[in-house]
Parts: structure tokens; sequence; C-alpha cells
């Protein structure tokens, strides 16, 4: 019996573990996909810049599905992150139009504390909520949801646009990449363009994989997911892990706010509406389970890749209609939860062979 | 001598030696320690001492209060009174979680297997007790690959945990416990899934650590194993201590007694069950090739009223081979005759519609449902048999779940006290009364007796003869030989997956069965 001789050949490769499994299948759905699209329609996917601006547009989106991956690998669920969003981008709005200090560099930064403080302030009411006072998770998110809307209303009901030049600047200054660059038919050479948001998403996918992977509060967070009494048990202090995983996620959603205003500068109440179920879909398509302890932000970052793609092709086709969009995403989620269980439970069967051997 | 300590146990010290000595040499006491549960005085004023480089034997029957004391020692549960010292430690031991315990030199193997299954191998050895918010876990697996090494344990320590078997997670949770630099080390039935070359082994660690002056607390049903390593034993009963002995001054019929509250001339009554050979000639279940992801092809038939046995050290298949019966792996051949007729049995339902009961060996993962009520447990198997549109009457179910709290002994607050709040040995009789309780022609016992008391095991193997005697046909599985010897008329013994040899009569004998796991058997299978 193989397993029997263990010490020996502990080199030997380790079997995938079921997140990286999850992962890969997700990572090879979507090259699928893309390299379909471009072979298919052809056109405009054939152009790089098509491929950069799945992530140009989507920044914010991933971000706070890093957000959700840390929080449901903990066992927990954060719904609230696309009112803080919609509250970060409309407090920085108004901050910007009318009590921004004129010099671009200290008005930018004040931006940037203003929307982490507002992040940084829900992150530690509900992960005090959540895991001191053992509130459900998912009706403490609920509440802030409602609140973070409600504020955002409050500030303004009418859409609000920032001019400020400071941060226009901003929004204007993008990452040239010449070599992904063509050449327009007046023989200018038009540069790749990735947006800062864009870059700031990729770095906290960076962050986040760093944290989950080699720091004693990412390992905490699966152990928390994983079993909780174990945890308790293994000398975890569960309620200081969980907690950190909802200010992590509180933070990363007002960082995604501001990172949504520097792509689109301007705000109104319904902004970003909707975003935490796409984000709650990227990362259950990526291989985060709902139940915990399972998951992987790279597998994340495909999961937003794969519901980008699809809107991107769906946008490009003759069906360019919202609810095709929905439906197809949807289609998308049901078919890949459907693998993953038929996958996970043929693994379950073998697993549970192999771990019985006694 | 004994009557002086059951009446005055308190602050009793060995009376050999100086007193002041003896206080010197104390790392932990715990005083007059009381909890409560709703329902249940788990703790009842409890004393308990322990001493640098000993290894102290805590002994009680199932629900006897054991592990709650353990628990209350590593701050899982709060004390509703008394103290706890440590020395080194100036007043009361500031313990309120496990933590803390780990902080204060404490280092723990629970009883029921808490690790995290999702992590692997070295990070369920180190979480919880590095240093800074950034782990090297290249280090920590190196010290993992190493502490593996030295204890023989056959995992990697990059595996994921789930992937293990449950001897091997006991094993990493005890190198786990073990690794630390700990004063006091609590083993809460460490053994009750390892075989006896694990238990060698994990004896021999033992006595390095008290030659290192650790203080051990040692918690079995297994007596033989308390009188080789312990030297020391404190007995509890109902929530009571009953008192504290030297090994040498408490022989085991006595310690028996003790544990169970009766005279010593009372337990002439435990006499051992004798087995059964079954006159019958029909064959209830027949397997020709039988094979599944885990288990080689084999050959297996059982008649009625028939009792008996696969045996062979762990991991030599011999769970593996009644799964593949119940359907429990997955089967990739062979053919099934369930009383001459030749059926499918792929999964555990079908099993069950044919008349085959399976207990398994996991309780944690397979069996029990720890939030349902202990009756709700024990009728489960019925109630799914029955099929769900068929509903039970509920006086139905409740003579039901007391016929078998009565016959098996199970000590709960209520029929409708959840499961998870039973101790470990109560929560095993549940499940075990739930396979009773449905009356299979054929029915799988897997370690049915782990983490049993001796008073109920007897019982058990009592009542396995006596349903064997009622037509049933028993195979049963078990890590004590003796126990298997003593139910069993026919003993298939396995080796590294294959069958090796098949005792019958008066080749059951404790040496033939050694003999032929050691390779002295014919190979076949
Ligand atoms: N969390 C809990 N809630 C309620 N009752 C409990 C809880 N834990 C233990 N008990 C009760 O306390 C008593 C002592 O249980 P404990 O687990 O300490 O027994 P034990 O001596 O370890 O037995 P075993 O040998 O079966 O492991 C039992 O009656 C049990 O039902
Ligand atoms: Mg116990």
């Amino acid at each position: 019996m193989t397993t029997v001789q263990p010490a020996l050949n502990h080199r030997r490769r380790e079997p995938l573990s079921d997140a990286t499994l999850l992962m890969l299948i997700a990572i090879g759905i979507f090259l699928v996909m893309y390299a379909s699209a471009v072979i298919l329609m052809g056109g405009a996917f054939q152009k790089p810049q098509q491929f950069l601006d799945l992530f140009n547009e989507n920044a914010a989106l991933i971000i706070i599905a890093c957000a959700l991956t840390v929080v449901m690998i903990g066992g927990g669920i954060n719904i609230s992150v696309g009112g803080i969003i919609g509250l970060t981008c409309m407090a920085c709005t108004k901050f910007l139009e009318y009590s921004a200090p004129q010099n671009s560099v200290v008005a930018v930064l004040l931006t940037v504390l203003l929307a982490l403080a507002i992040g940084l302030a829900f992150g530690l009411f509900e992960g005090f909520m959540v895991s001191y006072l053992e509130i459900q998770p998912f009706i403490v998110t609920l509440a802030g949801m409602f609140l973070a809307r409600g504020l955002t209303t409050i500030l303004s009901v009418n859409p609000v646009k920032v001019t400020h030049e400071g941060f226009q600047a901003l929004v204007k200054t993008k990452l040239q990449i010449p070599w992904l660059g063509y050449v327009a038919k007046n023989g200018n050479l038009i540069s790749a363009k990735l947006e800062i948001g864009a870059i700031v998403a990729l770095l906290v996918v960076a962050a986040v994989w760093l944290m989950l992977r080699y720091t004693k509060l990412g390992r905490g967070i699966y152990a928390v997911g994983g079993n909780r009494q174990s945890a308790l048990m293994l000398g975890i202090n569960v309620k200081r892990t969980s907690f950190w995983s909802y200010v992590i996620s509180g933070v990363l959603a007002g960082l995604a706010g501001l990172v949504f205003l520097m792509h689109k500068p301007a705000a109104n109440a319904s902004i970003a509406m909707r975003s935490e179920m796409d984000a709650i879909a990227a990362s259950i398509i990526g291989g985060t389970l709902l139940t915990g302890g399972v998951g992987n932000v790279i597998g994340t970052l495909f999961g937003v890749m794969i519901l980008a793609a699809i809107q991107k092709i769906i946008g490009l086709s003759p069906l360019n209609e919202s609810w095709w969009q929905d439906m197809a995403s949807g289609a998308m989620l049901g078919i890949f939860i459907m693998l993953q269980s038929v996958i996970l439970s043929r693994r379950g069967k073998r697993g549970k062979a192999e771990a019985s051997k006694g | 001598m004994e009557n002086i300590r059951d009446e005055a146990p308190r602050l009793f010290y060995d009376t050999t030696e100086g007193a002041a000595r003896m206080q010197n040499d104390v790392v932990l006491t715990m005083r007059g320690i009381s909890k409560l549960f709703p329902g249940t005085r788990a703790l009842d004023n409890v004393d308990f001492t322990l001493r640098r480089g000993e290894i102290h034997a805590l002994m009680g029957e199932n629900g006897a209060g054991k592990s709650t004391l353990i628990k209350v020692l590593t701050g899982v549960y709060g004390k509703d009174a008394g103290s706890i010292h440590i020395e080194g430690i100036e007043g009361e031991a500031p313990i309120h979680s496990p933590q803390d315990a780990q902080n204060a030199g404490i280092s723990t193997v629970y009883q029921e297997i808490t690790l995290c299954p999702n992590l692997t191998v070295a990070e369920n050895m180190f979480i919880g007790r590095t240093d800074g918010a950034i782990v090297n876990w290249k280090d920590c697996e190196k010290k993992a690959t190493a502490i593996l090494e030295s204890l023989n344990i056959p995992a990697r320590a990059k595996q994921e945990l789930s992937s293990c078997s449950l001897a091997v997670q006991q094993m990493v949770a005890i190198g786990r416990a073990v690794d630390m630099n700990c004063k006091v080390l609590v083993l809460d039935e460490p053994t009750s899934s390892l075989d006896e070359q694990e238990v060698s082994m994990l004896f021999k660690l033992m006595r390095d650590l008290k030659s290192r002056g650790v203080g051990i607390v040692f918690v079995t049903h297994f007596l033989e194993q308390v009188y080789e390593v312990s030297d020391r034993i404190t007995v509890l009963r109902n929530g009571k201590l009953v008192g504290e002995y030297p090994v040498a001054e408490l022989p085991q019929l006595e310690l028996v007694a003790k544990m169970m509250g009766k005279d010593l001339n009372d337990l002439e009554g435990l006499e051992k069950a004798d087995r059964h050979t079954s006159a019958a000639t029909e064959t209830v279940y027949e397997a020709e090739g039988l094979s599944s992801t885990a288990r080689r092809p084999f050959d297996f038939r059982i008649r009625r009223g028939e009792v008996n046995g696969f045996t062979g050290l762990l991991g030599s298949g011999r769970s593996e081979s009644v799964r593949a019966i119940f359907g429990a792996d997955r089967i990739t051949g062979g053919k099934v005759r369930v009383r001459g007729k030749a059926v499918k049995i792929t999964n555990p339902h079908e099993a069950m519609k044919h008349g085959i009961g399976y207990l398994p060996e996991d309780r944690k993962r397979d069996g029990i449902i720890a939030d349902l009520s202990v009756r709700d447990n024990i009728i489960l198997a019925l109630q799914v048999m029955r099929g769900f549109f068929r509903p039970m009457k509920r006086s139905e179910m409740e003579a039901f779940a007391d016929e078998y709290i009565k016959e098996l002994n199970i000590k709960t607050a209520s029929q409708n006290t959840p499961v998870g709040s039973l101790s470990g040995g109560n929560q095993q009789k549940v499940i075990l009364a739930r396979w009773l309780l449905t009356h299979p022609d054929y029915l799988i016992l897997d370690e049915p007796t782990r983490g049993i008391d001796v008073g109920t095991k007897l019982e058990i193997q009592r009542l396995v003869l006596k349903l064997a005697e009622e037509n049933m046909s028993v195979t049963f599985i078990s890590s004590e030989i003796e126990e298997m010897l003593r139910t069993c008329s026919r003993l298939i013994v396995m080796r590294d997956g294959n069958t090796v040899g098949e005792l019958t009569g008066d080749e059951l004998t404790q040496a033939h069965v050694m003999e032929t796991i050691a390779g002295g058997g014919v190979q076949h299978g």
C-alpha cells in the first residue's frame, strides 16, 4: 500500500488539492472561452486592448471578489461590499467637489484615506457584530448593505460628477504598453492601456494570495472555515481571526469604491448595485466553497474574468440585451457548481476510501 | 489502606516519601473542580494532582467525566467551582482558552481528533503555535517531516489531512502535542484507533518524555495499557473522585470494581462470553471477486447465525473489505449473492435494502449527527429502511430509544439530549444502538467497542452472541484480537490488502492469529 511508505518519498508531488483543481478548471474554461471568442468572433476580440479592458472595466469587481473569497474561506459571507462601493464613490465625489483642497496631491491622498476609512469602519463594525456578538454574517452584512445604500442616498439623490482636476489627472493616467498596441489607419501607433485601477486590483490579488498562503492569519482563516471547533482546540483565536477577515473585506471594499470612481468619475445612488452578487459568483466559479475552508484568489480572479468575458461576448453578439447576459452568467454559474460537485463527490468517494484504510 | 483513601482522597500524597518533597514535584493541581451541564453534573468537587515525570492514568466508565476534566484544564470549558494551579505560575492559572493552555505549557490530544481536514499535515502540526505574523511554512514542513519520521507516521508533511486515515490523523495529533516544549502532556484516549505497533511507539515516546520530567495524563479504556505505562491512577465515577492510587497497589480487578462502583464479589457476574458456532448452513451473503477502489478482489461468504471477523494490522484492508461489502466505496467488480439471489450492491442504500447493516469505524465522519437527539439518532437507520413516507409513531420511537438506552447503558440526561453533548463512549453506543435496532439479517460492526469501557464492552460482546443465536449473521472487526477470539467462529486474516489466511475451530488462538498476521500463513488473494 503506497500510502504506508511515508517519509521515504515525502518529496513526491502531492495530489492536487480540491481548491487547486477547481481553480485549474476555472482557468481552463476561461482560456477555452476566450480563445473560441477570438477565433469565432474575430474582430474586436483580436486586439490585446480588448483583453486588458477585462481588467480595466472590472478592477473594482476583482477587488471585492477577493474580499468575498477571504470571508467565504473563513466560513462567512459579506453582502455589503456593493453598498460600500456605492457609499465610497458618493462620499469621495462629494468630498472632491465641495471640500477638497486645490492641491491635487493632497486632495487625492485625502480621497484615498476617506475611501479606506469608510471601508475600515464598515469592516470593524461588521467584524465585531459577527465575531464577537456572534450574529449571523448574512444578517449583519445585509444590515450593512442597507446602511451603506441609505447613507449614499442621504449624501445625494441626484447623480454627481467629479470635476476636480487633480483627480481627473489621476483618472487619465494610464500605463501605456506600446508593444501590445496597433497601428491605426492614419499611421499612428496606438498603445494598449492599463488603468491604475486595474494595476491596483492585480496587486490586491497578489497581496491577498500571499496573505492567505503565508501568514498566520491567512492559514487561520482556512482553519476556522474548515472546522471551527478544531481550530479553537488547535489554539487559534477563532474570534479574532474571523474579525480580521471582515476588516480586510471592508477595507478592500472601500478600496474597490475608489477604483470604481477612477474608472468612471461619477456617482449616483444605485452605483455598483448587485456587484456583491457578481463577486460571490466569481468566487464560487473560481473554486471557493460556500461552506468554507476551501478557496483561492487566483481562481477568483479567473472567476471574474469568466463573468466579464461572458458579458463581452454577449455584448458583441446579436443578443446584446442585458437579460441574455444575466441568463448566460446564471447558466454558467449553474453548470459550474454542478461540475464542481460532481468532481468533488467523485474525489470524495475516492478520498474517503483512501482515508479509511484501517 | 484502600478505605482510608476512599474516604479522604483529598490532598493525599504517597506516604513513603516526604510530603514536602512531593509538593515540589507537583506540576499541576486541580482542587474542588465542579462542572455543570444542563441536566448533568459532569464534575463534582474533583481533585487531581500531577507530578513531574509521571504517567498518570485517569480512569472511569463512559461519561464519568474524564474528558470534561481535561477540557476544564485546557480552557475549553469554564469551571463552575474549584481552582487550578500550575507550577511556576503564581496563583490561579490564567487559562481561558486552549491557546492559553498551550502557552502555559499544557499540550493536549483530545479524544475526538481536533485537527483541520482542509489543511496540510504540517500546518495542522504548527498552526496556532507560531510566533509573528508571517509563518515560515517551509521551515515548519521540514520540522514536521522530522517529527513524522521520528515517530514513523506514514504521512507526508504537505499532504492534506483529509486524505489520511483515522489512525494517521491520531498520530499527527500526537506528533503535534509532543513536539511542544511542554510541562504537561494530556492524552485523551490516544490509543483507541492505533494498532499494537503504534501503541508501543507511543509508549516509548511517553516514557522518553517522562524521563525528561514531563507530567503525562493518560486516558484509556484498555486496562493492559494502563498497567504497562502508568505510575499512578486516578479513578472517577459519575463525576466524582473515587481516589488516587499508585499502580502497584491497585490490581486490575479492583480497578474495575472502583470504576463501576461495585464490590469485588459482584464482578463474578462479568464472566466472559463464550463464542458460539452456528449450526445453520444457509449462506446469507456471498461475494465472488468483489473489489472496490480501495480493495483488491476477494471472495467472501457468511452463513446464517455466524459471527466472523476480519483481522490484520491497521492498513491491512480489513475496513476496506467490509466497506466494499456495504457499497461504501466505489465498487469496481465482482458478483454478489444475498440469500442465494444475485443482486447488485453499489451503495449503502441498496445494501440496507438487502438487509445489511454497517457500523462504520469513524463515528465522527460517518455516523453521528451531533445536533440530533439521542432518540432521533437511534431511530435514523430504521426510519431509512422503512422509508420516509411511513413515519414511526412517537410512542414507538420513545419505546425503542428507551430500550436501547437501558440495554447498552447509555449515559444521557434524556432521550432528547443532542448526541453531541454525550461522552465519546456513549456516542459510540448510540450508533451501535442504531444498527442493532434495525435487526438486519447481516450486521457488520467495524470497531464497535472503540472507546467503550470494560463493563460495557463485555456487555456488547454478549449481545452480539445473543443476536447470532437469534440467527443474525455478524462480521466483527476489532483491533483487540482477544475480543475477536471471544466472539468470532471464523477469522479472516489480512495483510497488505490481501487475504492471507482463514482460521476456524482450534486454530483460533492468539498465537496462531499473530503468526498468520506476521506471515506464517499462505499467501493468496
Ligand atoms: N458539552 C456538553 N454538554 C452537555 N453535557 C455534556 C457535555 N460534555 C459532556 N457532557 C456530559 O458530561 C458527562 C461526562 O462526560 P465526559 O465526556 O467527560 O465523559 P468521559 O469520562 O470522557 O467518557 P468517555 O469514556 O465515554 O469518553 C457525560 O454525562 C456527558 O453527557
Ligand atoms: Mg471522554
